[in-house]
C-alpha cells in the first residue's frame, strides 16, 4: 500500500518507539501535522518556541536514555532550534530533529521561509540528511535514529521538503541499517586494558575522573565496583553528577572550575588519573601545561577524537565505558586480591585532610537575606527522599546546585555543560517531566536565564507538566557579576537585572502557581508547598545578590590554586569594590 | 610539518563541505585539496595537503575518520608515496621570448597546449618542486595566468626483498 511521506514519517516514529514529539508547526510541515492530528499513542507537545522544543527533547533524552524527537518548520523554525542542536552536540545528547523544507523544486530560490537547513546544522549535528525523494524517507529516518543513538550519541537532523511529505511511496521499514563509513568501536583493546590494570594496581594516589560518557553508557555500576574494589576516589565532572552516588564515601563531588577543594587537589597531586567517558574540557583541566603534573593518564572513551585532543594520554583505550570497565575489573580481580586498602591509606588520609581544611561553606544569618547556597541546600535536603530529577540553567545557581545536590543515581541531572546554554533548564525539565509524569522534577534557575525560555510556561500549563521552578533571584547575571567583581574592579557592565519581573505574578499570568520565600524562615514552608502543589510552580527566592561561587579556579589557572571563600585577599578585593554587606542592595523585591 | 592525507569518501552531495567545514571549524590548515570519483563511482578520493605537529595531524586523521561520509583515511607520510601536480601557465611571449619559453618547456618535458601571437599556454606535470621551478623560470617572461590542480598522491607499492616474502604454505 502506498503512503504519503507524512504518513511514512509517523509510521517510522512509531516503529522507533517514539511516544512524545516536541513540535511547532509551520507552512511546509502542515501535511505532517495533519497526520499527527489523527494519531493515537504519539503525544505532540506544542511548544511556544522551537528552542524550547529542542531543549525539551534534550531533557527527555537525558532523563530516559532514549532519543528525544523534535519537529520544526523550515526557515525560522529551523534556525530557532539551532541552539538546542549545538547544545546536544556538545553534551552528546541523542536527538533526532526533523525540519520542514520548501518543496524540492523551490530549494535555492530564496523561497518564503527557506533556509539552508543542511548548511545551518552541519557543524552542530553528528550527521544530517536532506530527503529529496519520498522513497528514501523511511531508510533515512532509520539511519537517523541509528546514528543518533549509537557510538558517541549526538543530534541528527532530517530535512523534509514539503513535496516529500505529500508524495506517496510504498512503505517498508528496514530492520537494520549499515553505514560503511560509520563503525563505532565498543570493545577496548585487551592489551591496553591489561596495561591499565597494571598501572592501577601499582598506583599509590590514583583518581577516577568520570564524565558524561559513564551516564550514556550506563556504566555506573562498573565505576562503583572498580572504585570500591581498588579504593579509588571518584571525581565527577558537571556532566557526570549522579553517575556515582554523591554521598558515597569514595565520592569527591564535582571537580573543575567550581569543583570542591579536595576534588581538585586530588587530581593535581594524583599519580594516576583514570579518565572514563570524559574529555578533558578546559573547565576541568585549567592550565593544560600544569594539569596533574605527576600523573600517568589512562583515558577510556568511545570517541577516538576525545583522546589526546587536549592532554597527552599514556594509556588510551577506545571503547564503550561499560564494556571496557567490565573487562578491566575482570583483569584487576585476577591480580589485586583486595590488598588495595592499605596501599591507598596514606592517599585517603591526605584527602580527608583536604576535606577538613576547606569544606563547602557559606554564612547564613537567620535574620539576614537568604543565601543562594542555603536555598539550594534546603531544596536538596527537603526533596532527596523523592529522588527528584533536577535541571539547571547556567551560571552561579548551576554551580551551587552541582555542589549541593548529591544525587544518588544517574539520569536525574539535566544541565547544559559544554555549551552553557542559559534558558536550557526549564524546557529540559519539561521534557523529563513528559517522560516521567509521576516523578518530581525540579528546575533550579537564575532570574537571568529563566527569562530566556519563560514562554514555555504556557506549554507546561497546557500539557500539565508540573515542573517546580526555583528561581534563585539575585537581580544580576550573577556569574558575570562575580567575574566583574574579581577581574574588572567591580564595574557591572550590563550585568544588573534590577528590572526583573515579578515572578509570582508572571506565573499567575500563565495560569501557573507563583510562590515567594521572602526570608530564611519561609524557605522550607514554601518549598514544601511548591512540591505539594499540582501543576507547574515558580518559586521566587530573592537572595543576597553579591554572593560569589567558590572554590573557583580562574580561567587558565592551575587546579591546586583555587580562590576559596575564606581567602583574605578575596575579602579585600570585594571590600575595595564596596560589596561586603548584605544591605548593599534591597534583597526583597517590592511586591 | 607538511602531511599528505588521502581520504576515501562517499560520492554524494555535501561531502566536500563537511570535510572543508571540519578543517575551518577546528582551525586546521588546508594547503591544497583535490577530489574526483574513484573506479567505484559511489566513492570519491580526496588528496588533502595539510600541515601541523604530530598532535594536530593525529587529530586531523581522527576527526576525518569521525565523519560519517568518510570511509578511509591514510596519512601518506607514514609510507612511501609519489605525488604529482599539474599546472597550466599562460605566459606572455614577445617575439624575442618565444624561443626561451620553448626551451624551458622542453627542459621540463612540459607541453604547449595553446598558442597565440602573444602567449603560450604551457601544461606541466610533476612533483611540487618541478612545478615551482618551472614557474620561477617563466616568471621573468611575464605570467599572465596560472592555475594549479593541487597535489594528488598515491602510496608506492611496497617492494619487499625476496627473502622477506612470506613463505608459501602448501595446502592439502
Amino acid at each position: 500500500m502506498k503512503l504519503t511521506g507524512a504518513e511514512i514519517f509517523v509510521e517510522c516514529l512509531k516503529r522507533e518507539g517514539v511516544k512524545t514529539l516536541f513540535a511547532l508547526p509551520g507552512g511546509v510541515v502542515l501535511k505532517i501535522f495533519d497526520v499527527l492530528y489523527q494519531q493515537k499513542g504519539l503525544d505532540v507537545i506544542l511548544t511556544r518556541h522551537e528552542q524550547g522544543a529542542g531543549h525539551m527533547a534534550e531533557g527527555y533524552a537525558k532523563a530516559t536514555g532514549r532519543p528525544g524527537v523534535a519537529l520544526v518548520t523550515s526557515g525560522p523554525g529551523m534556525s530557532n532550534v539551532v541552539t538546542a542542536l549545538v547544545d546536544a552536540y556538545m553534551d552528546s545528547v541523542p536527538l533526532v530533529c526533523f525540519s520542514g523544507q520548501v518543496s524540492t523544486n523551490m530549494i535555492g530560490n530564496d523561497a518564503f521561509q527557506e533556509a539552508d537547513n543542511i548548511g545551518l546544522s552541519r557543524p552542530c549535528t553528528k550527521y544530517n540528511f536532506l530527503v529529496k525523494d519520498v522513497n528514501d524517507l523511511a531508510v533515512t529516518i532509520k539511519e537517523a535514529f541509528y546514528i543518533a543513538t549509537t557510538g558517541r550519541p549526538g543530534p541528527v537532523l532530517v530535512d523534509i521538503p514539503k513535496d516529500v511529505s505529500m508524495n506517496k511511496a510504498d512503505f517498508t521499514y528496514p530492520g537494520s541499517v549499515s553505514i560503511r563509513g560509520y563503525n563505532p568501536t565498543y570493545e577496548g583493546n585487551k592489551w591496553q586494558i591489561k596495561q591499565a590494570a597494571e598501572a592501577i594496581a601499582k598506583a599509590k594516589k590514583p583518581i577516577l575522573y568520570i564524565g558524561g560518557g559513564v551516564v550514556f553508557s550506563g556504566a555506573s555500576e562498573e565505576v562503583r565496583e572498580l572504585a570500591e574494589m581498588c579504593q579509588i576516589p571518584v571525581d565527577m565532572t558537571l556532566m557526570a553528577l549522579g553517575a556515582f552516588p554523591g554521598e558515597h564515601p569514595l565520592s569527591m563531588g564535582m571537580m573543575g572550575m567550581h569543583g570542591t577543594y579536595w576534588a581538585n587537589m586530588a587530581v593535581h597531586y594524583s599519580d594516576l588519573v583514570i579518565a572514563v567517558g570524559s574529555r578533558f574540557d578546559d573547565r576541568v583541566t585549567g592550565k593544560v601545561s600544569e594539569f596533574c603534573p605527576h600523573a600517568k593518564i589512562i583515558h577510556i572513551d568511545i570517541d577516538p577524537t576525545s583522546i589526546k585532543k587536549n592532554i597527552h594520554v599514556d594509556i588510551p583505550i577506545v571503547g564503550d565505558c561499560k564494556r571496557v570497565l567490565r573487562e578491566l575489573i575482570q583483569v584487576l580481580k585476577a591480580t589485586v586480591n583486595g590488598d588495595q586498602k592499605d596501599l591507598r591509606k596514606p592517599w585517603w588520609n591526605q584527602i580527608h585532610e583536604w576535606q577538613r581544611a576547606h569544606p563547602l561553606t557559606y554564612d547564613q544569618d537567620s535574620n539576614g537575606p537568604i543565601k543562594p547556597q542555603h536555598a539550594i541546600k534546603r531544596l536538596y535536603e527537603l526533596t532527596k527522599d523523592r529522588a527528584p530529577i533536577v535541571s539547571t540553567d547556567v551560571g552561579q545557581h548551576q554551580m551551587w546546585s552541582a555542589q549541593y545536590f548529591k544525587l544518588s543515581s544517574p539520569r536525574r541531572w539535566l544541565t547544559s555543560g559544554g555549551l552553557g546554554t542559559m534558558g536550557f533548564g526549564f524546557p529540559a525539565a519539561m521534557g523529563a517531566q513528559a517522560a516521567f509524569p509521576d516523578k518530581l522534577v525540579l528546575c533550579v534557575a537564575g532570574d537571568g536565564s529563566v527569562q530566556m525560555n519563560m514562554q514555555e510556561m504556557a506549554t507546561a500549563v497546557v500539557h500539565k507538566l508540573p515542573v517546580k521552578v526555583i528561581v534563585i533571584n539575585n537581580r544580576f547575571h550573577g556569574m558575570v557579576r562575580q567575574w566583574q567583581d574579581l577581574f574588572y574592579e567591580g564595574r557591572y557592565s550590563s550585568s544588573d537585572l534590577s528590572t526583573t519581573p515579578d515572578f509570582v505574578k508572571l506565573a499567575e499570568a500563565y495560569g501557573a502557581v507563583g510562590l515567594r520565600a521572602k526570608k530564611v524562615s519561609d524557605l522550607d514552608t514554601v518549598i514544601k508547598e511548591a512540591i505539594a502543589t499540582d501543576g507547574p510552580v515558580i518559586v521566587d527566592v530573592p537572595v543576597y545578590p553579591y554572593e560569589n561561587c567558590y572554590p573557583m579556579i580562574p580561567a587558565g589557572g592551575c587546579n591546586h590554586e583555587m580562590i576559596l571563600a575564606d581567602s583574605p585577599e578575596l575579602k579585600k578585593k570585594m571590600e575595595a569594590n564596596g560589596k561586603v554587606t548584605p544591605e548593599d542592595k534591597d534583597t526583597v523585591l517590592t511586591a | 610539518m607538511e602531511h599528505i592525507i588521502s581520504v576515501t569518501v562517499e560520492n554524494k552531495f555535501g561531502v566536500l563541505s563537511r570535510v572543508a567545514g571540519l578543517f575551518s571549524g577546528r582551525g586546521f590548515n588546508i594547503e591544497s585539496l583535490s577530489v574526483a570519483p574513484t573506479l567505484d563511482p559511489t566513492m570519491s578520493m580526496m588528496t588533502i595537503v595539510t600541515s601541523g605537529d604530530d598532535r594536530i595531524i593525529e587529530q586531523i586523521v581522527k576527526q576525518l575518520n569521525k565523519l560519517i561520509d568518510v570511509i578511509k583515511v591514510v596519512d601518506l607520510n607514514e609510507t612511501e608515496f609519489v605525488e604529482r601536480e599539474t599546472a597550466l601557465i599562460k605566459v606572455h611571449t614577445k617575439a624575442e621570448d618565444r624561443a626561451e619559453a620553448l626551451r624551458i618547456t622542453e627542459i621540463f618535458r612540459a607541453n604547449i597546449i595553446d598558442s597565440t601571437p602573444s602567449t603560450y599556454t604551457i601544461e606541466v606535470t610533476g612533483d611540487i618542486k618541478k612545478v615551482e621551478a618551472m614557474i620561477n623560470l617563466l616568471q621573468p617572461l611575464g605570467i599572465k595566468e596560472l592555475i594549479r590542480t593541487g597535489r594528488v598522491a598515491i602510496a608506492r607499492e611496497s617492494i619487499r626483498p625476496a627473502l622477506a616474502q612470506p613463505k608459501r604454505v602448501a595446502k592439502e
